[in-house]
């Protein structure tokens, strides 16, 4: 029944990592899809039922367990997943680093390198 | 589940295992992802060593285009293909399927990436050559073909992982401000998207117990109609992300114009198609009751898709960043197949999507030639090229025709499609949407033409004095850019005078996308067993 526990705490990690994506500074953005991330490990972790059966290891000698097994693909599953976010963090982590070094600013809009506010007509010839 | 400890011990080979080999047929479904991962290994270790880089790409990269060629011809006389890793059965191993659709893509994917190795030869400095470009590019190959051609929903996340995390490494490969300040809001916003998709895969695991294409396809229909839909919309919000589709697309222009051209022509051409690759096959293989319910939203986001993204290019004076736009438009032509499925509509949009994939990213081959020769990345302080550098300007010329839809060119024969599609399922709206799109496509593009090459010098009172600004291109230039270049635009036209091939191979890959049972057949799934063969969740 521990479902009913992981359900709103699931919903409280995506709470939490919604505010922070939605905030201007990029180390909050970071942070906050991080705990999205993790929110959603939880996710497939408790969508995969939690049952309390012995781990899926087949005794010697033998094809098959011998009783009830507890599911292991959730956990291949967020094991893959923990590896590629935790990849991505660290890139973005350092990114966010950089950027914050080279433009001086940890607020997005004040990167307008890329998207320059300044010229905001179009070219009006032609 | 209480057995008998004495059968148990009688127990022959578990039945989830195949016990006849792959046959080598087979394997080359799953060659051109190893082929691609492998050089990418091998030239990440061998970075240092220069001279050996190019070659070594090259030849992977042609290979890789022989043995999908072979494949495509093949797919295309027998239909799907599939081969399951590691000799298990179908729905507990990872499928590779290669149908019409997925090796067509993944073709067009790689001779893309062939002439870009080869116009990148221009480009490149030391650097960036020691800090991965070759390694980086094999990667993102290997993601793009992965995603194109697996048949498992999970490993399409971690393709989509794969191609965002070399995508990030080649967006940042120079390390100049613009360059840092794109890759925040690209990276920020396409890991968004795949956490989404994985939000969605979670459900769906949870829900249906199976995350095999061909047996979530079987098994969907029979789950709760609500709950799929929750999932499908999850799914439809992730890859229209990816996809670049219109309201969440902010990301796309913010980032494609800002690392090297050759680089922005490789993004332009794969990445977004792999997002609406995943729309077609998710929306309509595997959740096709679920379009049919969203199908009003999918209409209106392609007509908005379609109408906004010329406009935004209009407005724009940075020249990559119009190109931006425009590859958001092929989007939404996309998705105007997806909006009405028939065959008629998905062999629309698959055409669209392999224009696109050759027309934009010669487009941005192209800018980034224009861009050598004036020295500028802003149309403002172009000017003059047409009687300095006539041959860049027809090629131009003949992207903006091609990408517009005007007859005879490439991009023609999606769109007759895709109008005669939209008006037998009487949505008048979007067909009115696609040809609008391409009248605001002319313009966007003939503006940037008259901009760039017509007009004497730059914009303001000095316009009809000429530039004098701009500068021969070098020999190598002239070798690898231009040639590449030159190589792709032709390949363009000529498949835009004969296109009856990709006419009859889009027919042939709409038809799969409808007939499921074919794809569930060539994964070796079977209806009447469905309900046993899915994998151990309790349900």
């Amino acid at each position: 029944m521990i479902e009913f526990y992981m359900a709103p705490l699931v919903g409280v990690f995506f709470t939490v990592a919604v505010y922070l994506i939605l905030s201007r500074a990029v180390i909050q953005m970071l942070l906050g899809i991080t705990i999205l991330g993790n929110g959603v490990n939880l996710l497939i972790f408790t969508l995969g039922r939690i049952t309390r059966e012995v781990p899926p290891i087949v005794p010697p000698g033998l094809k098959q367990p011998l009783q009830d097994i507890a599911n292991p693909l959730p956990q291949a599953l967020i094991l893959t997943a923990i590896v590629i976010g935790f990849a991505l963090f660290t890139f973005l982590l350092i990114l966010g680093y950089r950027a914050y070094q080279e433009l001086d600013a940890d607020d997005t809009n004040k990167m307008r390198v890329a998207e320059p506010s300044g010229p905001g007509k179009p070219p009006l010839s032609y | 589940m209480a057995y008998d400890n004495a059968a148990k011990a009688e127990v022959e080979l578990p039945v989830a295992m195949l016990d006849t080999p792959t046959s080598v047929a087979d394997w080359s479904i799953i060659f051109p992802v190893v082929i691609a991962l492998m050089a990418g290994a091998l030239l990440a270790m061998v970075r240092h060593s220069r001279g050996s880089q190019f070659g070594f790409s090259l030849i992977s990269v042609m290979a890789i285009i022989a043995i999908e060629a072979e494949l495509f011809y093949r797919v295309l006389v027998t239909g799907p293909v599939a081969m399951t890793m590691g000799n298990w059965l179908p729905p507990f191993g990872i499928s590779f399927v290669a149908d019409v659709l997925s090796v067509g893509f993944a073709l067009a994917s790689a001779v893309v990436t062939l002439l870009v190795l080869i116009y990148f030869r221009a480009e490149i400095v030391p650097r960036e050559t020691r800090h991965g470009f070759y390694p980086l590019v094999m990667l993102l190959l290997a993601g793009v073909t992965g995603a194109f051609m697996t048949g498992d929903l999970f490993n399409l996340y971690v393709w989509f992982e794969v191609m965002l995390i070399a995508s990030f490494g080649l967006l940042i490969i120079g390390g100049k401000k613009i360059q840092l300040d794109g890759a925040v809001k690209y990276g920020f916003l396409n890991f968004l998207a795949t956490t989404f998709f994985l939000a969605g895969l979670g459900y769906l695991y949870g829900l249906l117990g199976t995350l095999n294409m061909a047996d979530i396809a079987l098994v969907a229909p029979a789950a709760e109609p609500a709950a799929m839909t929750a999932i499908a919309a999850l799914f439809f919000l992730a890859f229209a992300m990816k996809a670049a589709a219109f309201p969440v697309n902010a990301w796309l222009p913010a980032s494609y114009h800002t690392p090297d051209a050759a680089v922005s022509a490789l993004f332009g051409g794969l990445l977004t198609k792999v997002g609406a690759y995943a729309l077609l096959r998710v929306l309509i293989v595997l959740l096709p009751e679920q379009r049919d319910i969203f199908d009003p939203l999918i209409t209106a986001i392609a007509i908005a898709t379609l109408i906004t993204a010329p406009l935004g290019a209009i407005a724009q004076t940075n020249l990559r960043r119009a190109l931006g736009f425009l590859v958001i438009g092929g989007i939404g032509a996309i998705l105007a197949g997806i909006a009405v499925p028939s065959v008629r509509g998905l062999a629309g949009g698959a055409f669209y999507a392999f224009h696109a994939i050759l027309t934009m990213s010669a487009f941005y081959l192209v800018a980034g030639l224009v861009e050598r020769v004036t020295q500028e990345t802003d149309t403002r302080r172009m000017g003059g090229v047409y009687a300095y550098n006539s041959l860049i300007s027809i090629l131009f010329l003949v992207l903006v025709f091609a990408a517009a839809g005007l007859p005879p060119f490439l991009g023609f024969w999606p769109k007759l499609l895709l109008t005669e599609a939209a008006l037998q399922d009487s949505d008048w709206w979007l067909a009115a949407a696609i040809l609008i799109n391409s009248i605001l496509t002319t313009i966007a593009g003939t503006r940037l033409w008259a901009h760039i090459f017509w007009r004497n010098g730059r914009e303001g009172k000095k316009s009809e004095i000429r530039n004098d600004r701009l500068r021969p291109l070098s020999g190598l230039e002239n070798g690898y850019a231009l040639g590449a270049t030159l190589a792709l635009v032709l390949l363009v036209v000529v498949i835009g005078l004969r296109p009856n091939l990709v006419f009859d191979s889009t027919r042939a890959a709409a038809g799969d996308l409808l007939q499921v049972e074919n794809y569930i057949g060539a994964v070796g799934l079977e209806s009447s067993s469905a309900g046993e063969q899915t994998t151990g969740v309790a349900r």
